[in-house]
């Protein structure tokens, strides 16, 4: 069952004031909502170095109430697979184990734990919060950077080549669950954690997570960034079980209803995008909808 | 009646994994390592061990988890060579900074480029200052003896033991090998409680971002910073000395073999002249001071069996007649001398011990080393000036 309203949400908070993570973190909204979907108690969390390092504050404080394993930054899916089969030791399996990387630690550094991890089933869900750049360090440029971005590794010619296809590498392991999410559209997040919880193998989230500092846009626009990526279609909610797409929350209804932003409408509030020329937002456009139309046709396929 | 096989170093290792019960083995082929793997794959597949096998894509990964999962609390096992271990370098790093009791063999193999796949003991060398206890093992039984010690040492100071053994020379080659009765193994190493408290209760941030200084926790105690807590990995290394010693006392009075402890020690009653070395290069030493005895002079030989933590007491006590010590070792720290060399002249100089200190690079990269290498390079050492130098180079002009 799908949840409806944000009152049926789980009151409880497991991450209490004092995070260490900057204003408006899109990271932070997504975790807050993935925790509450989590049995915190009962989940040990894999984490490389990167902005959740910091999200989970500096010893011997921590504001969030779950135990995190912090690894280094190549290892996560390599450490989350050692959690698993060291708990199936120990005979403790009530235990859920999460990895949560960056799409620098999942796009590019740990991209090969993660497919060995997914290649041997392991039983664990693994989100990448894709904040697009290294934005830890500083918003360099990863392979999960859109074309046209100024990075701090690309600071004067834009970044050239298009964003990764994470989730096609992923879908080629063939495991029985991969979503997309947005921290603006928390219902929707919440039950794919909570749906991905119960599946056994292993389950991959993807969240496009905002970065207000890293992308150039005031604090106050989160939620309104987060909407805006997937109501222009860079970014689109989705689930794949038994490799069926089936879009979901807003994607769905822009399916039915068809999409009004566009492009041109998004890159405009960010000044990662300042030098974006005519040509390159059309080339973006292009990117985006032959991405859409792709998985409309998987949807409408169901 | 004792159960003696005639086993390959590599077989020795696997069998004393599973004597140890190991819950979680996670590996990566190398040569000369894959047999262990290939052994433990094949026990833990027939059922004959209890284990979780985790065949990872890299040795980066197999060190990594393992040490996840020795963080919740199970026996773990890995093996690696050479560019392998190379690779795991940070996560060993990781190991000891997370003081997780994890075992791993090292079959020692010289490293590229360019390409060898043959014996040296540069890839465990190179990673001397990683904050693990590492252990050089002369033959078979004692690889096999040393990894069961190596999980009784680890378990009581919580720092990962790297057991080394050379490649071929050991792993490949089969000899007479007593397998230890499963009960005494029991009895000698009781199941791990290794739960480092994270799993049953209460949350934990598990290796977080730490300051340099001291910081106060929710309860107002004060924290170590950064520095306090690696000098406190560096003081328990230091404190192992004792628990090396101990774990092999302890392992003779059940099993009736001891390894000597941190260093093994061959003619020295009356040595004047000692051959340092480590491995089975060590063993080799003892032809060539039999053969210098036979020419007249006191001849004996030292195996270092502890390398980190660094015997300094030991050797400057062993030493302390010594007239020369000429170190044979399969490594070299470019740039300057052996590793093992430069160590030792730094205890003996510590110590007030102002012997003849000879060094010589053998053995690289599988070259052969003959014991009648060994005699006349430690003869000359002894009857001429202080020596220097790779012994046995060839076709270089």
């Amino acid at each position: 069952m799908a949840t409806r309203a944000a009152r049926d949400l789980p009151t409880e908070e497991f991450i209490l004031p004092g995070s260490r993570s900057c204003a408006a973190c899109g990271l932070m909204l997504t975790y807050r909502h993935a925790l509450k979907a989590l049995d915190p108690g009962k989940t040990l969390v894999a984490v490389p170095a990167s902005c959740m390092t910091v999200l989970h504050g500096v010893y011997p404080i921590t504001p969030v109430k779950v135990t995190c394993i912090n690894t280094p930054f190549a290892a996560t899916a390599a450490s989350a697979s050692g959690l698993v089969a060291g708990l199936k030791a120990i005979k403790r399996e009530d235990y859920t184990v999460v990895a949560f990387a960056g799409d620098g630690g999942t796009y590019d550094i740990g991209i090969q734990a993660l497919s060995g991890a997914l290649e041997r089933g392991t039983n664990f869900m693994y989100v990448c919060y894709d904040n697009e750049g290294y934005m830890n360090t500083g918003t360099q440029r990863s392979s999960a950077s859109p074309a046209a971005a100024v990075t701090s590794t690309t600071p004067i010619l834009a970044k050239a080549q298009h964003k990764k296809d994470m989730i096609r590498i992923v879908e080629a392991h063939r495991i029985p669950y991969i979503a997309t999410a947005s921290p603006s559209f928390p219902l929707d997040l919440f039950d794919k954690v909570k749906t991905a919880k119960d599946i056994r193998g292993s389950r991959y989230l993807e969240v496009l997570a905002p970065c207000p500092p890293g992308w150039g846009f005031p604090n106050k626009d989160l939620i309104k960034m987060g909407k805006l990526t997937v109501e222009c279609g860079i970014h689109v909610l989705y689930e794949i079980r038994e490799g069926r797409l089936r879009l979901t929350s807003r994607s769905l209804v822009l399916a039915e209803k068809g999409r009004k932003k566009t492009i041109a409408d998004y890159v405009k509030g960010q000044t990662r995008f300042k030098k974006i020329s005519k040509d390159q937002i059309d080339a973006l456009q292009q990117w985006t909808d032959q991405r859409w139309e792709e998985f409309l046709q998987r949807h409408n396929r169901g | 009646m004792a159960d003696v096989r005639i086993i390959t170093a590599n077989e020795a290792a696997a069998l004393a994994a599973k004597l140890c019960k190991v819950q979680v083995v996670a590996a990566y082929p190398i040569t000369p390592q894959t047999p262990v793997t290939e052994d433990l794959a094949a026990m833990i597949e027939s059922g004959e061990l209890k284990s979780e096998y985790l065949t990872v894509e890299s040795e980066h990964s197999a060190m990594a988890s393992v040490v996840a999962a020795s963080q919740v609390g199970a026996r773990v096992f890995t093996a690696t060579s050479a560019n392998g271990l190379l690779y795991m370098h940070e996560m060993l790093h990781w190991a000891a900074g997370s003081r997780v009791p994890v075992v791993t063999a090292c079959v020692n193999r010289g490293v590229g480029a360019p390409w060898t796949i043959l014996n040296d003991q540069q890839d465990s060398i190179a990673q001397r200052d990683t904050g693990w206890i590492q252990l050089y093992c002369r033959n078979s039984q004692e690889v096999l003896d040393t990894i069961i010690q190596a999980y009784r040492i680890a378990e009581q100071v919580l720092i990962p033991v790297m057991v080394c053994y050379d490649g071929f020379i050991l792993s490949h080659t089969s000899y007479p090998v007593e397998v230890p009765p499963q009960d005494d193994v029991d009895r000698y190493l009781p199941p791990l409680d290794g739960n480092l408290g994270i799993i049953g209760g209460g949350y934990m941030n598990v290796n977080p971002l730490i300051l340099s200084e001291p910081r106060l926790d929710p309860n107002s105690d004060l924290r170590p910073g950064y520095m306090d807590i690696r000098y406190r990995l560096h003081e328990d290394l230091r404190k192992a000395l004792d628990a090396i010693g101990q774990a092999d006392k302890e392992f003779e009075a059940i099993f009736g073999r001891g390894w000597g402890g941190l260093i093994w020690e061959y003619g020295m009653v009356d040595a004047e002249h000692v051959l340092v070395s480590m491995g089975s290069l060590a063993s080799e030493c003892t032809l060539a001071a039999d053969e210098l005895r036979s020419q007249g002079l006191r001849a004996g030989v030292i195996a270092v069996r502890a390398y980190r933590p660094f015997p300094d007491a030991a050797l400057s006590r062993a030493l302390r007649k010594a007239k020369t010590v000429t170190v044979f070792e399969k490594d070299v720290s470019y740039g300057y001398l052996g590793a093992l060399a430069t160590d030792l002249r730094s205890a003996l100089f510590d110590a007030g011990l102002t012997p003849k200190v000879c060094s010589f690079v053998a053995g690289l990269g599988g070259r052969d080393v003959r014991p009648e290498q060994l005699t006349r390079t430690a003869a000359d050492a002894i009857l001429k000036q202080p020596a220097l130098g790779w012994i046995d180079l060839k076709g270089i002009a």
